[in-house]
């Protein structure tokens, strides 16, 4: 790589080994190159953006088309719990959800993923074992990532080993606000190599970052950093996920993909809590990025009371009528 | 296709009674019409949607009898803030009765329901509530300390805006003490007698407003007949230079709004995405039947690939078919009249040597349409880069620096808008105040706002719509 000869590279040589994709070998030869190639994005309009998202929010999606989206969205939900509560009977009464989600109806389509604490990672996976649902773990001194990159690191490698297969991390708010672009890189750069070969989302706190400019700027340092998925926010702050965020997003994984060949998802989290919300998320997707994002192996709801209103809406559809809030499970 | 495919999502057309015969509407009551009627066509269908009543000289003479009776008698000396009670309440009904305007407008123009609903209606409703405030407080208009009326307003509107440009022209005129007679267009009819159904129902005084349908022959008649003291018109620059030649030498104001080839100028630090959305906006909003359409797109040529790219993408994911599906992004073309124009036009085009793009996809077998339509290699010697083609074609050309950029920006023999896409305001501030046109769009296109004034330079037309500088068109300062 040639950018170890470049004196003011990387500090903490030998730390960053994740190869760049082609057109942007160079980006991160240093502070100052990084810098004017983030910068050198180009910008958002925040009015634009917010027109946008409204106008793809008047689509109107019925009867069959609401039918797939909806049993898509189900098939794209990370049910998620990350309190302090969390106990190991919480944690296997959410698994039995995700493989069931409708015990009324076995052909109700079971959810992409359980995200927990790292802690609670091999109970899930216990819990989940012979399906295809994955175990999501956050790490890396979540939600605030305020920890040395040691113990992020620890963090990491003790969630993989309990049998995560995708872990959730933070970057460095802080660095990335202050600027030093190239420590939050190399920090991500550094816990994809402690995943293996398990998935990495890339929580941008996209509420922390607040301008869309940051939220293009942020997608893109993820993605060079070798990412798998980007994610919107921790949920643990307000604002979460909005659609003028996702919308950047979609925007970034669809231009990267074109520049470099290589696909990354993308997870919005927190605060969506209606069908309605997440069918404008997947229009979002479908007229932004495009069909090929519209799997769970691209797309995500980081969510917890989504699934009961999505479950609801789907006993509506299959019924004609809307039953109660006790036609689904509290968990 | 998609694996997500939006299953249809039509408005139900059950909310509108769309009667058989339509009259003349002339001093409150609907009336037989002397002209030969006409039919009007639903352009995404070809079915016959009405037949309307068409007025003679002497319909319109009786017209305007009755305006100026009403002017004279009743609204003329009435007290101003009850002339604002009228157009409040005008509004509020247009509120009420959004869906039903929208989905009349959509059935009688083509244009998709979402625009219909989401732009047109509340527009119009909007123009009425902000001039309803003006309407006693017009000594603060700067037109001196006690502005008059003019009398009697005659007011011809087209078929691309039919209820929107209904409200431009009526609004200030009745807010300003005057009475009108309108003709709306010939193809659009409709909602303009389901608004003198409003006008019955605020229970208006008979005459104040008068609606008489038809051709070219009906605007003559009410442009000419010499008790009009007031003479507005929107439409092409053609009709406008005949109007402003009978209008010559008499006393009647003239207000004229024509035609448009407006420039959007992308300078490479422009916000991509939203500068594509607004190219988009720009010149498909309404099938570009826009006189304000930014059909000239003047991209940078360092950057005139990828946003060349970027636009047909989205082009690809525009919807174009049934305008009552309220997931459809690009209606019919509102005549076979204009789809001929439209394709003449870009039939010089191809023969002068632009590459002609339209994205993939079938049209409907029916009704009047046309694909949107990317020009490329546009050379300003082009005809498509000067004729205003009034339908969904953009022309794309290349400039180097902010000079050349606005040159070839004002390089039109009309200066109705044009639009800048930077990141750097102090670029947008020193061109802006460079361009000829009477609106200029910062980072947006196609944004409209009863406060805001509306107007051309050259060929575009004069005088102003909206806003404070509009109601100079229907008052008189002291003099």
């Amino acid at each position: 790589m040639t950018h170890v000869l470049d004196p003011s590279a990387l500090t903490g040589a030998g730390s960053l080994t994740g190869p760049l994709p082609d057109p942007f070998a160079d980006v991160t030869r240093s502070e100052d190159a990084f810098r004017a190639f983030l910068h050198g994005l180009p910008g958002v309009d925040q009015v634009g953006a917010e027109n946008r998202v409204k106008v793809l929010g008047t689509r109107s999606i019925k009867t069959t088309a609401k039918a797939w989206a909806i049993d898509t969205a189900i098939s794209m939900v990370d049910l998620t719990t990350l309190e302090g509560s969390d106990t190991p009977g919480k944690v296997r009464s959410l698994a039995a959800k995700a493989r069931r989600p409708d015990p009324e109806d076995p052909g109700c389509p079971p959810v992409a993923a359980v995200c927990v604490y790292g802690d609670l990672a091999g109970v899930a996976k216990q819990a989940l074992a012979g399906t295809d649902i994955k175990v999501a773990a956050v790490a890396t001194a979540f939600p605030s990532g305020r920890a040395s990159r040691a113990v992020k690191l620890a963090d990491v490698q003790d969630a993989v080993g309990q049998g995560a297969d995708e872990i959730d991390m933070v970057i460095d708010r802080g660095a990335f606000l202050a600027g030093r672009y190239l420590d939050v890189f190399e920090e991500i750069v550094a816990v994809k190599e402690a995943c293996g070969s398990a998935h990495l989302k890339v929580i941008l706190e996209t509420g922390e970052l607040v301008t869309l400019d940051a939220v293009r700027r942020a997608s893109w340092l993820a993605m060079l950093a070798g990412g798998d998925f980007i994610k919107t926010s921790t949920g643990k702050i307000s604002p979460a996920a909005t659609l003028p965020v996702c919308l950047v997003m979609l925007e970034a994984v669809r231009d990267f993909r074109a520049a470099t060949g290589r696909q990354v998802g993308v997870k919005p989290a927190g605060g969506i809590r209606t069908t309605k919300d997440a069918v404008k998320h997947l229009v979002l997707v479908n007229e932004t990025a495009g069909a090929d994002w519209l799997s769970p192996d691209w797309f995500r709801f980081g969510a917890s009371s989504l699934l009961n209103d999505l479950l609801l809406q789907r006993q509506k559809l299959r019924t004609g009528h809307y039953s109660g809030p006790d036609h689904v499970s509290v968990d | 296709m998609s694996i997500f495919e939006y299953a249809p999502a039509p408005e139900s057309r059950s909310i509108v009674d769309v009667r058989p015969n339509y009259g003349l509407f002339i001093d409150g009551e609907f009336t037989d019409g002397t002209g030969a009627p006409l039919k009007t066509v639903n352009p995404a269908t070809e079915e016959v949607l009405s037949e309307v009543a068409t007025g003679s000289d002497e319909d319109v003479d009786r017209a305007v009898r009755a305006a100026r009776r009403a002017f004279t008698r009743v609204w003329g000396p009435m007290r101003p803030a009850d002339r604002g009670k009228y157009l409040f309440r005008i509004a509020r009904l247009l509120q009420e009765r959004a869906r039903e305007f929208a989905v009349l407008e959509t059935l009688d123009n083509g244009k998709p329901i979402r625009e219909s609903r989401d732009v047109d209606v509340p527009l119009a409703a909007a123009h009425f509530f902000y001039h309803a405030g003006w309407a006693d407080k017009l000594e603060h208009a700067g037109l001196g300390p006690a502005p008059r009326p003019l009398g009697v307003a005659g007011q011809v509107i087209p078929w691309n805006f039919p209820l929107l440009m209904l409200a431009w022209k009526v609004a200030p005129a009745l807010a300003a003490g005057n009475t009108v007679v309108l003709k709306p267009a010939e193809t659009t009819p409709l909602t303009a007698l389901l608004f003198a159904e409003v006008c019955r129902q605020a229970d208006l005084p008979p005459g104040v407003v008068n609606i008489v349908p038809g051709a070219g022959e009906t605007g003559r008649a009410v442009i000419s007949h010499p008790d009009v003291d007031k003479v507005a018109f929107t439409g092409s620059t053609e009709v406008g230079r005949s109007i402003a030649r009978a209008v010559a030498g008499t006393s009647k104001r003239l207000t004229l709004e024509l035609g448009g080839k407006a420039a959007n100028i992308v300078f490479d630090d422009a916000p991509v995405d939203q500068a594509v959305e607004g190219i988009v906006r720009g010149i498909f909003f309404n099938q570009g039947h826009v006189c304000c359409a930014g059909s000239r797109l003047l991209v940078q040529e360092s950057v005139h690939d990828d946003v060349v790219a970027a636009l047909q993408r989205r082009i690809g994911t525009l919807r174009v078919g049934d305008p009552m599906d309220k997931n459809t992004d690009l209606g019919a073309i509102n005549s076979a009249e204009q789809l001929a124009r439209i394709r003449e036009l870009t039939a010089f085009g191809e023969t002068e040597g632009a590459t002609c793009w339209q994205p993939e996809g079938e049209l409907p077998g029916r009704g009047w349409w046309f694909k949107p339509t990317v020009f490329t290699d546009v050379s300003p010697a082009h005809r498509i880069a000067r004729d205003e083609v009034f339908g969904p074609v953009l022309s794309v050309m290349t400039f180097r620096t902010p000079d050349e950029a606005v040159a070839k920006a004002n390089n039109t023999t009309y200066g109705l808008s044009a639009g800048i896409w930077s990141e750097k305001g102090s670029r947008i501030l020193s061109v802006t105040s460079k361009l000829r046109a009477g609106v200029v769009w910062a980072n947006t296109f196609n944004e409209f706002d009863p406060t805001s004034p509306f107007g051309g330079y050259k060929q575009s037309g004069y005088g102003r719509e909206g806003g404070r500088q509009g109601l100079a068109a229907y008052l008189q300062g002291d003099n």
